[in-house]
């Protein structure tokens, strides 16, 4: 097993900057997610630390061996840096069964025929596809073949595992299961992950810890799942985080305004310097009611989901969605129409400089 | 895990499959085209326009110029008509035996059209074709009844055998076709009459263009057909005139010259026709979209069915059977021009040709061998410079791209000529009238085919493939060994194949480059036709029918085997 450190690592190609001094540690043994937009440059960062790409400055240590080192022209390619790897299409090998897929990293290793037959067979057990070893990749579902790519990966018991958004093309159930599979196998073998996706749910369900990343290829924030989600840094990490809502706030005669209309500011102050701010929250730390505390709404749109209510609400010119589960709303009364006006107020406020929303969207 | 190598190889094995692939295109297709350019344009060491346009207006050469694009242009045009009518009827309508149809609709393509202009001219020249003949007698007329010798007559046996190009382009979109596109025009109240000239042909138009101009430009460069039926009557196109200049006068400056000029102007024209192609090709993509096909709504036929069917089965009798069958009657005959009756009838000169002919058994020998060797060569430099083109980022890799699109672009007597020019002693090697000019120029005719198919298999082997192979610890070529090699493989066999079969049956490159004892199939099927010996040349085209149709059918086991494992 390994840690992987990287090192003010820039990559472009021709003009465009993809990454530039981007500094990483992924601990021994850990689960580490990195969580971007598509095109941000993080499977561009997976690439480099697998040696697929060289990089323009900066280095990558994988264990004890530096693998890529830009001034020493150091570059140790794929097949020496000991990794195991899933790709986003599978890449699951067409002329060879399963288990000739599995068993192909066992061969280059040279690991002799009984070993490697049983190491093979335990693999493919182990992410159930036994009975299967003969079939052709063509005669598996998209799931299956996603098992084949992860037992390929963890069958000579890398190092490292890398994983470029593999449950992207299943459907939602089986991603959530092969998420929960993942994440049991990592613990089984205690091997380091570094798993790359555009999808929150499954950066924070599998992580231990993760990396946010924007579209410019510059990591915004790193922890654990909770610390981001409760925590974020800036606008940007709360956004890619679910569904968000950004007031703008300024400072009047008789204190803060909020929204385009500028309504008196009814909550706590922003915990900031400066005459603007801007507050950020999630519809579920939105606190409703009909005729309580807090400033005036109206509801522009009311979803029923079943176990919560969908609110679209106008509060001084801004649009604000609200989540309450659905049996409170029952239980209070607050089942809103269409055009209706309620209160709201803020369970809990992350506050942001003033402008950084804008540039989440 | 200590190896340290160079981030960026100045020098690896990128550079030397990239040079290596530059290299074999320029020797072999570029160095000829250009020294065609050069002779053509370059007259007393000074680059001069007048006197090419001199030859142009020569008497001959422009006739010849004019004869191409008359011929080319009815060819076309027919072509196109049969084509789409015929891939209409087996794809639209409920025409009976549509799946068998459609397979014999593709069986010209299978045959080589020089034969069949020789079975034609034995059936319809003008005194002794034996239809003319039975006419004249029977009903006593004092001519011909149809002389094959014309324009019309040529147009009528090249249509014969391309049409299958727009066939093929057409059944193909029809099939394809979103049916949904006609059944909304259908919702929005149009009738069968207007969804046909607003959304079907509008939609299928340009798979009718790339298959007409396909058509253009196989017959612009054609030579089989207008040397066995023109040459006697002095119809000339530019293959023909090329070939008369080389060979009748043996070499001399002017005629080569003259060659040059015309082999320019095929050159630039069928550039030309490629660019177009290409354009039509890329701009009716989308229009297509390869939605997974329904049932397209089918025209009932009503009344006309049985009709319809009639007239498939009497066009392919016609045109497939009966000149099939005249080939190897013609062959079985005493002496030509004899009635076929039994008496009549010999399996001695198939024996004699195959056994105790000299010159048939080295004609058959070389046709083999020759297309077994160039079509293993081209084989495997095709899929070194597919690799290099799909696969792999090299810098000057546009240079590349472009010396690959050349091959498609340049005919046959084009090559034949450029190979002349560039291996008969001009730089310091002459292999002029030996096997080994033959050989080279095979494999730049046929050096686009093995280009198109190792490039389209190469394409399915996505870099993910290779790269998870690379992950799991398999060095570059254990790679290129376990992953690359094996996936690609069906496209290798594939365009083996796909030279081996036409060199074996190649008429145009070969006639302009054979010499005393290397004769090919088709060389001596013509050379010996030209000579009065109607019925070998007869007997020995009836034998490379069955080579071909044998080997035709042993590839299509082969691929279907392939395909299923």
């Amino acid at each position: 097993m390994a840690d992987v450190r990287i090192a003010g690592l820039e990559k472009r190609y021709a003009d465009h900057v993809v990454l530039s001094g981007l500094d990483l540690t992924v601990a021994d043994g850990e689960c580490f997610t990195l969580l971007g937009p598509s095109g941000c440059g993080k499977t561009v960062l997976l690439r480099l630390i697998a040696g697929f790409e060289a990089p323009g400055a900066g280095t990558i240590a994988i264990g004890d061996a530096m693998v890529a080192d830009a001034v020493a022209e150091t570059m140790i390619p794929p097949n020496e840096r000991g990794l195991g790897m899933v790709f986003q299409d599978y890449a699951v090998w067409p002329h060879m069964n399963v288990a000739d897929n599995v068993s192909y990293p066992l061969k280059l290793a040279e690991v002799p025929v009984p070993e490697r037959r049983a190491r093979t067979q335990a693999a493919v057990e182990m992410v159930g596809l036994g009975g299967l070893e003969a079939r052709l990749p063509s005669e598996l579902s998209g799931g299956q073949q996603q098992r084949v790519a992860l037992a390929r990966a963890f069958v000579s018991e890398p190092q490292l595992l890398l994983l470029d958004e593999p449950l992207n093309n299943l459907d939602a159930n089986l991603r959530e299961e092969m998420r929960f599979e993942i994440k049991a196998l990592q613990k089984k073998l205690g091997v380091t992950v570094f798993y790359v996706t555009h999808d929150q749910e499954i950066a924070l369900g599998i992580s231990d810890r993760l990396a946010v990343m924007d579209d410019t290829g510059r990591l915004r924030q790193i922890g654990t799942p909770e610390e981001i989600y409760e925590r974020p840094a800036d606008a940007f990490v709360l956004s890619f985080l679910g569904v968000s809502n950004f007031l703008p706030l300024m400072k009047g005669d008789d204190g803060w305004l909020a929204g385009k209309q500028r309504v008196p500011w009814t909550g706590a102050s922003p915990a900031l310097d400066g005459d603007a701010a801007c507050a950020g929250f999630r519809p579920s730390d939105v606190v409703l009611s009909r005729d309580g505390a807090g400033l005036d709404g109206r509801v522009q749109r009311a979803s029923f989901l079943g176990s919560t209510m969908d609110y679209l609400i106008d509060v001084a010119g801004t649009p604000v969605r609200a989540a309450l589960p659905s049996h409170e709303c029952l239980e209070k009364g607050l089942m809103f129409a269409e055009g209706e006006s309620c209160r709201i107020s803020l369970a809990d406020v992350h506050w942001f400089p003033e402008g950084q929303a804008e540039s989440t969207r | 895990m200590t190896t340290v190598v160079p981030a960026q190889p100045r020098f690896g094995t990128a550079q030397i499959l990239f040079g290596l692939s530059v290299a074999i295109l320029v020797i072999v297709v570029a160095v000829p085209v250009l020294l065609i350019f050069f002779n053509a344009f370059w007259v007393n060491g000074a680059f001069n326009v007048i006197d090419v346009v001199r030859v142009l207006s020569q008497h001959e050469t422009y006739q010849a110029l004019l004869n191409s694009l008359i011929l080319a242009s009815g060819v076309t045009v027919t072509g196109t008509i049969v084509g789409t009518f015929f891939a209409w009827l087996v794809t639209r309508t409920d025409l009976p035996f549509k799946g068998t149809m459609k397979v014999l609709f593709l069986v010209p393509f299978m045959l080589p059209s020089f034969i069949g202009a020789l079975a034609w001219k034995m059936l319809l020249s003008p005194r002794s074709g034996y239809i003319n003949r039975m006419f004249m007698d029977v009903f006593g007329l004092d001519g011909p009844v149809f002389d094959i010798y014309t324009y019309g007559g040529i147009i009528l046996v090249e249509t014969m055998y391309l049409f299958p190009f727009v066939f093929i382009q057409v059944a193909g979109a029809l099939e394809r076709m979103d049916p949904t596109l006609e059944e909304s025009a259908r919702i929005s109240g149009a009738d069968l009459f207007t969804i046909t000239r607003k959304i079907t042909i509008p939609l299928v138009m340009p798979s009718i263009l790339s298959g007409s101009l396909l058509i253009m430009l196989y017959s612009m460069a054609h030579f089989g057909t207008v040397a066995v039926l023109g040459i006697e009557v002095g119809i000339y196109n530019i293959p023909t005139l090329i070939y008369e200049k080389i060979h009748q006068s043996a070499g001399s400056f002017a005629s080569i010259r003259t060659g040059t000029v015309l082999a320019s102007v095929l050159v630039v024209t069928a550039a030309f026709i490629m660019w177009l192609q290409n354009k039509v090709l890329s701009r009716g993509r989308y229009q297509i979209i390869a939605g997974k096909s329904f049932r397209p709504t089918q025209l009932k036929l009503r009344g006309l069915r049985i009709p319809l069917l009639v007239f498939c089965i009497a066009y392919i009798g016609i045109t497939i059977v009966l000149p099939t069958a005249t080939i190897f009657m013609v062959g079985a005959l005493k002496t030509y021009g004899l009635p076929f009756t039994v008496e009549n009838m010999t399996l001695y000169n198939y024996k004699f040709i195959l056994f105790d002919w000299q010159l048939t058994r080295d004609a058959i020998r070389n046709s083999v061998s020759l297309g077994f060797v160039a079509a293993l060569i081209t084989m495997f430099a095709g899929v070194i410079i597919s690799y290099v083109i799909v696969k792999m980022k090299v810098r000057g890799k546009g240079i590349l791209e472009f010396l690959g699109m050349l091959p498609f672009s340049v005919p046959g007597s084009v090559i034949a000529l450029g190979v002349i020019l560039a291996w008969s002693g001009k730089f310091g090697i002459n292999i002029y009238n030996t096997v080994w000019i033959i050989l080279v120029a095979y494999i730049a005719r046929y050096m686009a085919f093995s280009l198109k198919a190792n490039s389209a298999a190469l394409e399915q082997v996505h870099d993910s493939l290779v790269e998870a192979a690379r992950a799991s610890g398999a060095t570059m070529w254990q790679a290129l060994k376990d992953i690359v090699v094996p996936l690609v493989r069906p496209g290798m066999l594939a365009a083996f194949f796909l030279i081996f079969l036409p060199a074996l049956r190649e008429l145009t490159v070969s006639v302009l480059l054979y010499g005393p004892t290397t004769r090919t199939i088709g060389v001596a099927i013509y050379t010996l036709n030209e000579d009065g010996e109607t019925v070998y040349s007869a007997a020995l085209a009836g034998i490379a029918l069955i080579i071909i149709v044998f080997g035709e059918s042993v590839i299509k086991r082969l691929f279907k085997v392939a395909r299923r494992g």
